[in-house]
């Protein structure tokens, strides 16, 4: 079978991997990068809004600096997050802004003097400063203190990842598009590669490296609901989970947006609402300013989503046939702002709903968006337990944003993440060498080609795969949603397990010869179960509400019992993940506090068992 | 209830030996709101797992799933099937190399396009962290921002009488990438050696102004403009290397 050898190979090609492949392809690594579907397509080009960091150049900045962005972003993360990471990250965000605009992406830029702008349905005025004029200006979003997210217009993730698409090309980075990988070769203390999958002839080879990196994005296709690209289905988490050593971070940390269109789940960006958007009820009414007077609708996107599903059972939802939503109003931004700086979500509105979002309410519900969950690394993007194995992006729980993730620092995160990560990476690949065995590679592959052939010929059974996602996805969003609890909880474990046994036994109804997209899906199938299961199990375990995890039955934070991690790892032959946990933060600079955001129940770290 | 539609789809699968090319008829109960994406995806899921096709964002923001839909390429992702009668005939994009079915391979194409017209910005500066950045205008980024925004998809090759005919021609794609670097401050490239790229018959002047490739485009770009801006750009600059060669002390 064929075998090929690289430095380092890069699984993923989206943001996170690009970048990554970058700074090692510049320091003279042969880099190998594997993408499922061509780099450019990549689901980073689907994000909209913006990238955070703390430039300061508009006057809506004025004062910012990376301590009010790491602020900002541990108390989103409702202090779930590694602060050592969250430091590390937002001084480093000036600058990997700056390094994109040398390297071409469009940035819009300050405009000087006196504009108007909308806050919560209100009109009101800016100065910009001359001596800025020309400089990258940015955007409000939610759970910031300042206007923050740097962006093109709305297609900030779509100019980052052709500028950085260019830049692989430039610096001569191989990528493999269509080449799905499906397992992680290793002997149980070091990864050398990965057996995958040609997504053109079907065929199986291997690639072997000194470094892996996954950057596969989140799996936000194993919910029924969401945002997310058809692609987004854990496969990285799912390789990881196989090894039975490497751990998920926070399965249970999913976060909703508020602002996905009804019925198709399509994003429009949280620049609607950075922008001055509103969300509006049955009557026409806004309600955010009522449950969040402070911050409305640019509370963070946790906080949002909960009150809108508040909203809409206290009965002020719009009745449709695709069940209740509310309204989105950007109508009062004008037909030059959507024109200029909201045009993916006035393409989006004319093509998928047949509105004008200039003179119609845009119908929204909030939907699956993002696994602040993944694959558990140390601040240098290493991953726990194999050795050459790293991970970056949103696959990665590097843990930048731990129970919720602030709009705008996804993007960011990709970019300064893979910045940080690349050079670490670079440092790996100076000072190692590599001992490939053939006899491992052998085994993986064979144990692959096995697979396959089984899948094919139903030799486990003749479970239909799609019916099977189905179930999968059913079970998350009815009973892991946005709202938990223990006998939903408890119920969608008992059923996932259930699940998880038929999914060993699918079989194919097509022949699966060449780049069968059933037999795809079915390689994956039992991880998705799996990975459903670390969701359910890891969240029934979690007797607390914090960030995006909100439990009915324990409402509040709790900082006593529960400043920890979970570490979610599978071992073969059971039917139910290990939980292991570990500290959230090893330095806590910002101690537990309130967010300024959201009901604010907390169980403080020095009270004890019986309450006050 | 809704109309019964009737998709003729093509159906080729390379890797199967036992496969021919050819027609294959489905029948689909039209739902509300149908996307081309659903009503694929519904075939495949319930009455063949074998169909190939490529689907990603399904947002009409990737350029994946571009398809010859009743012969006009466009993406199929954001096309209703309401606004198409109930016979519905998809074909792969044409000029690109088939994978199957309706998946072609864009990503090699696009890829040797971006090595060939060095998608990149050219600067004598090096990479130095700290350096200020220059400020630039608001309204031009806004104009780069307008040519960047092409998805890649295929849609205007596939459309294009040139590229039809001569496989070696860059197509619209990569003379719009190159009107954004030309555009763009950041990028130290002279005329010539853009003129090196495209003022050639593969490039500018193998462009017979059909237009086509701005009728069929996803996302409206301005691409007779700009495949004039660039006729008329190196068409001067030619003139001008003539001139020189004529009287080689001619000095600009």
């Amino acid at each position: 079978m064929e075998i090929i050898y690289t430095d380092l190979l890069c699984v993923g090609a989206g943001l996170a991997g690009e970048r990554v492949a970058v700074e090692a392809s510049s320091a003279g690594f042969k880099t190998i990068c594997l993408s499922i579907v061509p780099p450019r397509r990549s689901h980073s080009s689907a994000a909209q809004g913006g990238m955070q960091a703390s430039l300061g150049n508009s006057v809506m900045g004025e004062g910012d600096s990376p301590e009010i962005h790491f602020m900002d972003t541990v108390k989103g993360s409702d202090w779930g997050c590694d602060q050592e990471v969250a430091r590390l990250f937002a001084e480093t965000a000036p600058e990997a802004v700056m390094e994109m605009d040398r390297w071409g992406t469009p940035w819009n830029r300050v405009v000087a003097g006196t504009s108007i702008y909308f806050k919560g349905g209100k009109k009101f005025e800016k100065t910009e400063k001359k001596d800025k004029e020309g400089l990258i200006t940015a955007r409000d979003f939610g759970g910031t203190a300042k206007w923050r997210t740097c962006y093109t217009s709305d297609g900030t993730g779509h100019t980052l990842l052709y500028t950085m698409d260019n830049k692989v090309v430039e610096t001569g980075v191989e990528v493999h598009d269509r080449v799905e990988a499906i397992s992680i070769i290793h002997d149980g203390e070091t990864c050398s590669g990965v057996a995958a999958r040609c997504l053109k002839t079907g065929k199986l080879r291997a690639y072997l490296a000194k470094a892996t990196l996954i950057a596969t994005g989140g799996y936000g296709r194993i919910y029924r609901e969401t945002t997310n690209a058809v692609i987004n289905d854990g496969s990285g988490a799912i390789m990881a989970l196989d090894t039975g050593i490497v751990p998920i971070g926070n399965p249970e940390a999913i976060q909703f947006h508020p602002t996905g269109i009804v019925p198709t789940h399509i994003l429009v960006t949280e620049g609607c609402r950075g922008d001055g958007g509103t969300l509006l009820d049955v009557d026409n009414k806004r309600f955010m300013n009522e449950y969040e007077p402070e911050k409305a609708e640019l509370a963070s996107r946790d906080v949002v989503s909960r009150w809108m599903i508040h909203h809409i059972r206290e009965g002020h939802g719009v009745k449709s046939d695709y069940g209740d939503h509310l309204w989105l109003d950007i109508r009062h931004l004008g037909a030059r702002h959507i024109k200029t700086k909201l045009r993916e979500v006035e393409e989006i509105c004319n093509d998928f709903l047949g509105i004008d979002p200039i003179t119609q309410l845009i119908p929204v519900r909030p939907a699956q968006h993002y696994t602040m969950a993944g694959i558990r690394t140390n601040k240098d993007g290493a991953v726990y337990g194999l050795k050459g194995l790293f991970s970056a992006g949103e696959a990665a729980c590097w843990d930048l944003h731990g129970f919720n993730r602030l709009g705008g620092n996804s993007l960011a995160e990709t970019i300064v993440g893979g910045k940080i990560v690349g050079k670490k990476i670079v440092e790996f690949l100076r000072d190692s060498d590599a001992d490939f065995s053939t006899a491992l590679v052998s085994e993986f592959l064979k144990k692959d080609q096995e697979r396959m052939d089984r899948l094919i010929s139903c030799r486990d059974g003749k479970e239909n795969v799609f019916k099977v996602r189905n179930a999968i996805q059913n079970e998350l969003m009815d009973h892991v949603g946005i709202f938990r609890n223990e006998r939903d909880l408890e119920r969608a474990v008992a059923n996932l397990q259930e699940i998880h046994e038929a999914a060993g036994k699918v079989g194919l109804r097509s022949n699966g010869l060449g780049a069968n997209a059933e037999l795809a899906l079915a390689l994956k199938i039992k991880g998705m179960a799996r990975l459903a299961l670390c969701v359910a199990y890891a969240a029934l375990q979690r007797t607390e509400s914090r960030g995006c995890h909100a439990r009915e039955d324990f409402d509040a934070r709790n900082d006593r019992d529960w400043l920890k991690r979970t570490l979610a790892t599978w071992k073969e032959g059971s039917d139910l993940p290990e939980l292991d946990y570990e500290p959230f933060s090893k330095v806590m600079e910002i101690p537990p506090g309130e967010r300024g955001y959201g009901s604010c129940k907390i169980i403080g770290c020095d009270e004890d068992e019986t309450g006050e | 209830m809704g109309r019964i539609l009737t998709f003729n789809i093509f159906r080729f699968n390379p890797k199967d030996p036992g496969s021919q090319p050819g027609m294959e008829k489905f029948e689909l109960e039209e739902s509300e709101a149908m996307s081309l994406f659903i009503a694929l995806t519904s075939i495949r899921e319930e009455q063949d797992p074998s169909l190939q096709f490529d689907f990603c964002c399904r947002a009409g923001i990737c350029g994946s799933c571009a398809m010859m839909i009743n012969g006009r390429p466009g993406l199929a992702c954001k096309t209703l099937t309401k606004d198409l009668p109930s016979e519905i005939t998809l074909l792969p994009l044409s000029v690109f190399k088939l994978i199957g079915d309706l998946s072609v391979d864009t990503g090699i194409w696009f890829r040797a396009m971006n090595e060939k017209v060095e998608s990149w910005i050219h600067s004598s500066e090096t990479d130095d962290s700290g350096k200020k950045n220059k400020p630039m205008g608001n309204a031009l980024m806004e104009d780069i921002y307008e040519l960047e925004r092409c998805l890649e998809c295929g849609c205007c090759v596939a459309s294009c009488g040139t590229a039809d005919m001569r496989k070696d021609f860059v197509g619209a794609a990569a003379l719009n990438r190159i009107a954004r670097f030309m555009l763009d401050p950041r990028d130290e490239r002279s005329a010539d050696e853009y003129f090196e790229i495209i003022g050639t018959d593969e490039g500018i002047f193998g462009c017979m102004g059909l237009l086509a490739c701005e009728d069929t485009c996803p996302k409206k770009l301005p691409l007779q403009d700009q495949l004039g801006i660039l006729r008329r750009k190196m068409g001067w600059n030619a003139v001008r290397h003539l001139f020189s060669r004529i009287i080689p002390c001619t000095k600009r």
